[in-house]
């Protein structure tokens, strides 16, 4: 990968050499090469991140954290030293902040369980958005079930940009904890949360920030946003599937009770008391996914390379060529058009299902997703039971928005 | 193309574009909703079953192209059939578009509903196809009730 530089600053994203990263966009589907806009589902991955992990399994493969034998001292330091990496790429303060887990549902689900359950009491309020994947739904749905306190959500205007106004009104003393979205999978808002954290700390109240759709766009610093915990899944931002990450603020984390009992969360047992390992072995119970944490690793090795302001560049010039040329198609609708979105196109086609594009845009090599995006409620706000989303990362060109643009001409042709 | 075109045969693209028994029924006497959390596709089917016979039937909703030419040329070819041969239809239907169909003999005994042998080289779409047949082998099995495809 190389950026070229031109003139004094502004570096042009080598969009031609980044791809050359990864294997799989050379593949071809349905007898046309692979135009690949599903990355909001999850991205591919580049050869230096599948290397890491074959190089583990062929040559370090090993039980971490217990072993005296020199593959299990390899393996610990690969993996410990994947957990650097996240804890230097998000400016988190230190390692122990740091929590691996299975992906961003389950770093959720980890916090409403475990901080949730010890801090929320009948008659509370836990405040989401309207705009949350299900994964920052359900399990504050079930917390609040199980303590009789009440969910609350901050609504979302026609643009799809959460209303400040209405989340100022619905924090209270009541309310618990904030968790919310940090960039819409459905819609691509981007929201405005470093303000949104800063007037619920004001009265005191911790924020959980749901980052998975935003890491693979933009770098993040968890000490600048001052949030409380943020959430993200290794394999949206390039790296493999199976791992998740749990940033969370130590003092917090100290204080709160283990998610997962088992193995490894341990520091001495007997039948009578069990004393808990320090941070972050204390949530991590059971042998973890050390190949998938490896490849972390390598993934964030790999994006540290990348130039985050350039990168940003192209994705918005992605955005606002494919807004353009959907919208200029008779017939096709955006939904979201937030001031700030992320490189998220969803739209819908009268008299045409999103279902059926989806077919017709394959048949062509072209992958989108169609659906709810888990995101039920989104759908519901817009009165439409599904969207067609094309969702770009930085391997996606103009070239290929020009595919989708002309896909969309052709299922239209179809079905009209 | 071609298996794209097997699959919107214009048999299907046609009853989606005017899908046929696209209506609420008022005599009615089964109602079933059939719903496929997947992708969002909801259909209420309506049957009037007297004696056996399969009266009436329409459906109303919203889904794919595939789910609705399904709803609608089962509506068409279902009239007048005794629950049992429904159930023949259906079972001869199921086997077509997850591809177990023996051939052309198959083929033959389902008339339009042949239409629909493109779906069985999409896995994802067996379910659209298959939806408001589940929905009706409820209505006339049973009582009301929501069917989904999970």
């Amino acid at each position: 990968m190389e950026q070229v530089l031109i003139g004094e600053t502004q570096k042009i994203f080598d969009v031609y050499g980044v791809r050359e990263d990864f294997p799989i966009l050379k593949h071809w589907v349905n007898g046309k090469p692979l135009v690949y806009l599903d990355n909001a589902a999850t991205s591919q991955k580049p050869q230096v991140v599948l290397d890491a992990m074959n190089h583990y399994y062929l040559e370090e493969n090993s039980n971490i954290h217990r072993g005296v034998h020199t593959l299990s001292d390899k393996a610990t330091h690969s993996y410990e030293a994947a957990r650097v990496k996240v804890q230097k790429r998000i400016n988190a303060s230190s390692p122990k902040e740091i929590i691996f887990t299975r992906g961003t549902t389950e770093s959720i689900n980890l916090v409403a369980a475990s901080y949730g359950r010890s801090h929320v009491r009948s008659g509370d309020e836990v405040l989401i958005t309207a705009m949350e994947h299900h994964s920052n739904i359900v399990p504050w749905q079930l917390l609040c079930e199980e303590k009789n306190a009440t969910l609350c959500v901050v609504p979302i205007n026609e643009n799809g940009e959460l209303i400040l106004e209405e989340f100022r009104q619905l924090l209270s003393n009541k309310t618990t904890i904030v968790a919310l979205t940090h960039v819409s999978n459905a819609l691509g808002t981007v929201n405005p949360i470093k303000e949104m954290i800063t007037t619920a700390h004001a009265l005191g109240i911790p924020v959980l920030v749901d980052g998975a759709q935003a890491v693979p766009h933009m770098k993040i610093d968890v000490q600048e946003l001052d949030c409380d915990f943020y959430a993200f899944s290794a394999h949206k931002m390039f790296g493999p599937t199976g791992v998740g990450i749990l940033y969370g603020k130590r003092h917090l984390l100290e204080a709160m009770p283990p998610y997962q009992g088992g193995g490894d969360m341990i520091r001495s047992v007997t039948f009578e008391k069990t004393l808990f390992n320090e941070l972050p072995h204390k949530f991590e119970a059971g042998t973890p996914n050390i190949a998938g944490g490896v490849g972390l690793g390598a993934t964030i090795d790999y994006l540290n390379n990348v130039d985050m302001e350039s990168l940003a560049r192209h994705e918005q010039e992605l955005l606002s060529y494919a807004t353009d040329a959907l919208s200029g198609i008779g017939g096709v609708h955006i939904i979201g058009t937030a001031n700030e979105k992320a490189s998220v196109v969803s739209f819908v086609i009268d008299n045409v299902h999103p279902h059926d594009i989806g077919t017709v845009l394959d048949d062509d090599g072209i992958a989108i997703r169609t659906g709810h995006h888990c995101a039920q409620p989104v759908m519901q706000r817009f009165g439409i039971p599904a969207t067609a989303r094309a969702s770009f990362a930085m391997y996606n060109t103009k070239e290929e928005i020009d595919a989708l643009a002309k896909g969309v001409r052709k299922a239209i042709g179809v079905f009209s | 193309m071609s298996a794209l075109r097997e699959l919107y045969q214009e048999v299907i693209l046609d009853h989606n574009r005017s899908p046929r028994n696209f209506r609420k029924m008022e005599n009615a006497n089964r109602k079933v909703e059939g719903f496929n959390p997947l992708c969002g596709d909801h259909y209420t089917v309506y049957v009037r079953l007297e004696n056996d016979i399969i009266q009436d039937v329409s459906f109303e909703g919203a889904g794919c192209a595939i789910s609705k030419a399904s709803a609608s040329v089962m509506s068409s070819v279902i009239k007048g059939k005794t629950s049992a041969e429904a159930k023949v239809l259906f079972d001869g239907f199921h086997k077509l578009v997850t591809g177990s169909a023996d051939g052309a003999v198959e083929l033959e005994t389902l008339g339009k509903l042949a239409a629909f042998s493109g779906v069985s080289d999409f896995p994802a779409r067996v379910k659209c196809a298959s939806l408001a047949w589940h929905a009706l082998m409820s209505a006339i099995g049973s009582k009301d009730e929501v069917v989904t495809t999970e």
